[in-house]
């Protein structure tokens, strides 16, 4: 029998881990520690090298170099049934010769445990599915496969509950659910959930702590009000949400702000908020944050003139408008639809204006589209 | 801390470790196969060569790496050669044109009873494959139904015979190899997604423009094996002939078969059975290269 | 509230729509009933009251079926071909498998022969097989019988135990294997709980392929049995002069027997699946 015993507890420590496959390196020197009990995201596009992360901390991917520990255990050449870490596939991967039963309790049962029973059915009450114990698998609809996954995973009480984009498969209403249902059976059981996602709301949604990966390294760790508001690289900026990012040159500063020339206007910045290392510097807003409003209109803080409407979309929360500035770039601001602002039609001329502490600013460096397009595979 | 450097790079889960595993699985089968197989195959081609003790007993040979044995042979069993191949190709493409639309409508056109057709299409074959010969035999023959059915509706004259002809001996040729060629048929047209013929149709194809165009060519993965399943028995057999055909129609299996138990004339059988299998992986090479299959198994 | 008349295509364009629709299926039917003429002939002439040759029919009677071992050799030669059957695909299904997982899991050398190897029998014509085995066995001085008929046997159905088994084994879905060991299955208990169960049905269907190819075997099988007989032997060499009916009562039930295996197999099949 293998030896997963609860004793190794503790935080995920990955120190340096790197993958390759040949000349591709998947995942880049890697350095991350997920705390216990935390609700971990690891988010990016695909071939970011997410999921091999993730296969690497259950075993079933050996690291090129590097180490992982959990607590004061070092699991990193461990096999897979010596870890105490389970995962929930992301088609599922029930095993279809089995009952939902006998599904649930495999991992019990690998582990000598003899009365499966009471734990079976606790968990299956868990997921509120406690009525599907004898059927098949292939007779589940997909949410209920996802539900019994999770508990077949759970019902171990792994150091480590990982997830691989579990999600993925179900559709939105049903995803919605599953999300606040997976969220509510973290906090009950308190076990450690990695959870890796391509879809930033859904990060968002669930996670404590959100790691966003790029090309096999990470980008940004932080809590998701910490990413989303405070973006430390255009990728981070523009894959979290949606960002404008507009490029100028640091012209004064004083003790608290910065004043950034842009394309001719000029944008007050904190420095507490501006990453760029030198005078040339991405200044990023956030649509939600940008109140437009006809030029003649009283508006304060950081101010923008000379847009020109060229879409309007009614999204039912809000309306989205693309703002053409007269340096031909394209500024989305979306406009609760809170009966405030009358609707502006495209063609009209408007101002754009925020709060001054909403800007973030980037180093000039960066690339303005990084994370906001999604390239087909080639 | 340790730093790992791992040599191994893994590209399925099972791979690797334990490097003699695969061997060890497959040493018994090959070990089988190769004395049972390809000994006696080399065995063979040292039998081609050999010579008939001058003076000796009747199955005493020496080696004499005549490769004359081969024209020898070869001009001898001329005629049976080209038959074997006629045959083979007239069953094969009469195989094709029967079980195509059958496979087609298994496919397509079946519904519910899908599983219940697939099962009616193997089914005869569970009789013994000599039982339905003779049967045929005995059906078409002069005791049977269809001749005098025939000849009362003047369809054939009273002195023509359906039995003991080349006829018969392709006919039972395609019917015993129609599930070879039914079967990888339909694997292949299962495979074809409805909706690319739905697709065809929305572009403007009719019925017969799509098959041309769409399911046909789909599905030729299906038609080479399928003749090639069909053909390879169908080149060697000699049952077909020997129970439905006559002294004319004899093909190569029956002179190979002839000179080990009649003739006994073992050099000459061994030749013939080489060059038999020579031109059969020459024409199945040939055919897999311009249908451009390769990985059939 | 008038009723506006529904149009209707003239008989011709409704004739012909009809036809084109169901050609097909009418193709069909008359397929299905040319497949199975020699069978419902040999299934009909099996209760013919024949006495030695069955070639005219003389009447119905049931004691063929009563007295199935009537004629001579029928039995011995069937038993033998049960015999040679079984063992043969117990050997050929145990060898074949192993080959399947080892090219089917693992890289090794020498695959890409391997693969060839196993294909080559199934390419070469059975007269070859079945001569240059008997040619090989005289110059060692191995009398034709049954051993080397089983021995022959083995050999040619290992390939089609291995093409059908690998064919499973390829559409196993690796994550199986790997949830099993992310849920504490070492290797060993991996495959004995999952992968074994799972590649089961492709052993089991390549079984009976393997004991079907045996039983029906004439060529290989006349090459290297020498006096002993076979069922398929005993046809061949009973043709000339009339198949005696208890054959056909064999034949037929090895028909029904197969077919309600099949049948049975469907049907836990579609069982399993509710």
């Amino acid at each position: 029998m293998s030896d997963a015993s609860s004793s190794s507890h503790g935080d995920l420590k990955l120190t340096r881990v790197t993958k390759s496959f040949g000349d591709f390196t998947a995942v880049d020197d890697l350095t991350l520690t997920i705390p216990e009990g935390s609700f971990f995201a690891l988010l990016g596009p695909s071939g970011c090298g997410k999921t091999t992360t993730l296969r690497m901390i259950a075993g079933l991917e050996e690291p090129t170099a590097g180490s992982i520990y959990i607590g004061a255990t070092d699991i990193t050449t461990k096999k897979p049934y010596q870890r105490p870490v389970n995962t929930v596939f992301q088609n599922y991967a029930l095993f279809p010769h089995l009952s939902i039963f006998e599904n649930v309790a495999f991992g019990l049962r690998r582990r000598g445990v003899k009365d499966v029973k009471e734990q079976v059915e606790k968990v299956l009450k868990l997921v509120e599915l406690p009525h599907l114990a004898d059927r098949k698998p292939t007779q589940l609809s997909g949410g209920q496969q996802q539900r019994i996954a999770l508990a077949r995973a759970i019902v171990n009480r792994p150091a480590l509950l990982l997830l691989d984009e579990p999600l993925g498969a179900l559709d939105l209403k049903l995803r919605r659910q599953m999300q606040i249902e997976l969220k509510w059976i973290q906090t009950e059981v308190g076990l450690t959930f990695v959870h890796v996602t391509h879809d930033q709301e859904e990060a968002m949604t669930m996670a404590d702590t959100i790691a966003v990966m790029n090309e096999g390294r990470i980008e940004q760790m932080g809590s998701p009000a910490e990413l989303y508001e405070s973006p430390r690289t255009a990728f981070v900026a523009n894959f979290l949400g949606q960002s404008n990012l507009i490029r100028g040159e640091i012209s004064s500063s004083d003790a608290d702000q910065s004043v950034v020339e842009v394309h001719g206007q000029k944008i007050a910045i904190l420095k507490t908020r501006n990453r760029a290392a030198g005078k040339s510097i991405l200044v990023g807003i956030r649509p939600e944050k940008i109140r437009i409003s006809l030029p003649d209109d009283p508006c304060t803080g950081n101010i923008l003139t000379g847009g020109i409407v060229s879409d309007v979309s009614f999204v039912g929360v809000s309306t989205q408008y693309v703002v053409e500035m007269p340096w031909k770039q394209d500024l989305m601001v979306f406009e609760q639809n809170d009966g405030g602002t009358p609707t502006l039609r495209p063609g009209d001329s408007v101002s754009l204006s925020w709060n001054a502490p909403f800007t973030f600013g980037l180093d000039g460096s960066e690339d303005v589209n990084a994370g906001s397009e999604v390239d087909d595979p080639a | 801390m340790a730093f790992l450097q791992s040599a191994v790079t893994r590209a399925g889960f099972f791979t690797g470790k334990k490097g003699r595993l695969p061997y060890l699985l497959l040493l018994p089968g090959m070990l089988w196969l190769f004395t049972f197989f390809i000994l006696p195959i080399i065995n063979l081609a040292g039998t081609s060569t050999q010579t008939p003790v001058v003076g000796g007993d009747t199955g005493q040979y020496v080696q004499t790496f005549r490769f004359a044995n081969y024209v020898d042979a070869f001009n001898a069993a001329r005629p049976q050669f080209a038959r074997s191949f006629i045959y083979a190709t007239l069953a094969t493409l009469l195989a094709l044109a029967i079980s195509y639309p059958l496979a087609y409508a298994i496919a397509f056109r079946s519904g519910r009873f899908k599983n219940i057709l697939l099962v009616l299409v193997v089914a005869p074959f569970f009789t013994s494959f000599l039982l339905r010969t003779v049967a045929w035999k005995q059906i078409l023959g002069e005791e049977g139904f269809v001749v005098p059915t025939l000849r009362a509706m003047h369809i054939i004259g009273p002195q023509t015979t359906l039995t003991a002809s080349a006829l018969a001996v392709v006919t039972g040729m395609t019917y015993n190899f129609l599930p070879f060629m039914t079967l990888p048929l339909y694997a292949s047209l299962e495979r074809i997604d409805p909706r690319t013929l739905e697709a065809s149709n929305d572009l403007y194809a009719n019925g017969i423009t799509t098959f041309r165009k769409v399911t046909f060519p789909l599905s030729m993965p299906g038609v080479v094996a399928g003749t090639l399943l069909t053909f390879i028995p169908a080149a060697g057999d000699y049952v077909n002939a020997a129970i439905l055909g006559n002294p004319n129609t004899t093909m190569i299996g029956n002179v190979i078969d002839s000179r080990f138990f009649r003739i006994v004339d073992y050099p000459t059988a061994a030749s013939l059975s080489f060059m038999l299998m020579a031109a059969i992986l020459i024409l199945v090479t040939i055919y897999i290269r311009r249908s451009g299959t390769d990985e059939l198994v | 509230m008038s009723t506006i008349p529904i149009p209707t295509l003239p008989v011709s364009k409704r004739i012909s729509r009809w036809f084109g629709r169901n050609l097909i299926r009418i193709y069909a039917v008359l397929g299905f009933t040319y497949l199975f003429i020699p069978v419902i002939y040999t299934i009909a002439f099996s209760f013919n009251n024949s006495g030695k040759s069955n070639l005219v029919w003389r009447g119905f009677t049931f004691n063929n079926w009563m007295n199935p071992c009537g004629a001579p050799d029928v039995c011995s030669a069937l038993g033998n071909s049960l015999k040679i059957g079984l063992i043969a695909t117990t050997v050929a299904t145990i060898l074949g498998t192993l080959i399947a997982f080892a090219i089917g899991r693992h890289r090794f050398r020498g695959r890409a022969t391997t693969n060839l190897l196993i294909f080559l029998p199934m390419a070469t014509p059975e007269v070859v097989l079945g001569s240059s085995l008997l040619a090989m066995f005289l110059a060692f001085r191995i009398n034709p019988g049954f051993w080397p008929t089983v021995a022959a046997h083995v050999m040619f159905c290992i390939s089609f135990v291995v093409v059908t088994v690998k064919a499973r084994i390829a559409s196993l879905d690796p994550r199986l294997e790997q949830a099993a060991m992310d849920l504490y299955a070492n290797e060993r208990e991996t495959f004995r709980r999952v992968t074994l169960p799972l590649v089961m049905p492709g052993i089991a269907g390549a079984a009976l392929l393997a004991f079907s190819l045996s039983f029906d075997d004439f060529i290989i099988t006349n090459f290297n049995s020498g006096t002993m007989n076979t069922f398929p032997k005993f046809v061949y060499t009973s043709a000339a002069r009339g198949i005696p009916a208890q054959a056909n009562v064999i034949g037929s039930s090895m028909f029904l027997i197969a077919l309600v295996i099949v049948v049975a197999g469907q049907l836990v099949n579609r069982k399993k699946a509710r």
